[in-house]
């Protein structure tokens, strides 16, 4: 259960972003999650909302962007997305994928701001 | 009707841990310290593995440190100075992982260029300290025999994120009837070919090759080292 560490490092570099922005409010911030990542999303939205009570960022909504695996087939030559996390294999020819192309993330892609 | 407008940002949630670690990276490449992290759940026999790397790294005359997490109490650090090695004990309080502000306080005296290695026992967890990068330059996972073969698909995250993986308590293997074949399978599932190792802590059979595979990591990474430093 890290999700509260990461609740409040969202809730910090979401404040900065905001202030460099101008903006008077924010209204939702929107979070990038790789299925790498660790994170366990209802957890997170719980710590978010318990973080931002006093920040500028209070009542501003976390919307999470669930990005799937996607690795490299050095057989199929291209990337493929990996259906789960528990098979790191190409669902087209089953060859075994190390080359992580998506699928760490965990970052705050973007603010939606008043005015 | 208020307006409402979208500004990209692009900001790492992790930035501020992974900024520190690079750091810590930095600095044990400069000292010549190669530093191991250690992950597992609890109870798999990270302690007492590393109790006997550290008696017998002392024994060859290598160097060799260690740090260990845990959120209460310094019984791991007292079982693990008996090796002879320094140790120091990191109490988390509470949190579930290290990060690398912690590495960082706990090594800010130490004279690292006299050390060869750097043990880092991480908070028995196969979760969260998979996020966070503590500086070190190889992460071991440990699965134990007495866990289940799948674990490390129950698990994925942190097993991916490993770049050895240990199987510990092989003198129990045959009591658990504990499968190689599917233990092996399952890492190589979730982090395709992987370096496996399997030891007995207590036996001491595997640990010749988990010197090996220490030395030779340290020499790889010294001479990469070396290439990188002179452009």
């Amino acid at each position: 259960m890290h999700e509260l560490s990461l609740a409040h490092g969202i809730v910090e570099q979401a404040a900065e972003a905001a202030v460099k922005a101008k903006a008077e409010r924010v209204v939702s911030v929107q979070l990038k999650v790789g299925r790498l990542a660790g994170v366990e999303p209802g957890a997170l939205l719980f710590c978010y909302d318990l973080v931002a009570k006093g920040t500028p960022l209070e009542g501003s909504r976390l919307e999470i962007l669930d990005l799937p695996l996607v690795v490299w087939c050095a057989h199929c030559l291209k990337e493929v997305e990996l259906p789960g996390v528990q098979s790191f294999r190409c669902p087209t020819c089953g060859t075994p994928c190390g080359e992580i192309r998506q699928g760490r993330e965990l970052e705050i892609a973007s603010l939606e701001i008043e005015p | 009707m208020s307006q409402t407008r979208i500004v990209e940002v692009r900001a790492g949630i992790l930035k501020k841990n992974d900024e520190l670690a690079r750091a810590l990276r930095a600095r044990f490449e400069q000292a010549g310290v190669y530093v191991v992290n250690l992950v597992s759940s609890p109870g798999t026999g990270k302690t007492q593995f590393l109790e006997r790397t550290l008696a017998d790294l002392v024994a060859a005359g290598i160097r060799a440190a260690a740090l260990v997490g845990d959120l209460e109490t310094d019984n791991d650090a007292k079982r693990l100075a008996r090796s002879g090695a320094p140790v120091r004990q990191i109490n988390t309080h509470g949190r579930c992982h290290l990060e690398a502000e912690m590495i960082g306080d706990f090594v800010g005296d130490w004279d690292l260029s006299s050390l060869d290695f750097l043990f880092i026992e991480n908070v028995g967890n196969l979760v969260c300290p998979a996020s966070y990068d503590l500086g070190e330059a190889l992460r071991v996972a440990l699965l134990s025999v007495t866990e289940g073969e799948d674990k490390p698909l129950k698990y994925p995250t942190m097993f991916n994120s490993a770049d050895v993986a240990l199987i510990t308590k092989m003198d129990l293997a045959e009591a658990c009837e504990f499968d190689r074949e599917a233990a092996h399978a399952a890492i190589h599932e979730v982090r395709p070919g992987m370096t496996i190792l399997e030891v007995s802590s207590k036996r001491g059979t595997g640990m010749a090759a988990w010197m090996t595979l220490l030395q030779e990591r340290r020499a790889a990474w010294q001479s990469h080292a070396k290439s990188v430093a002179r452009p």
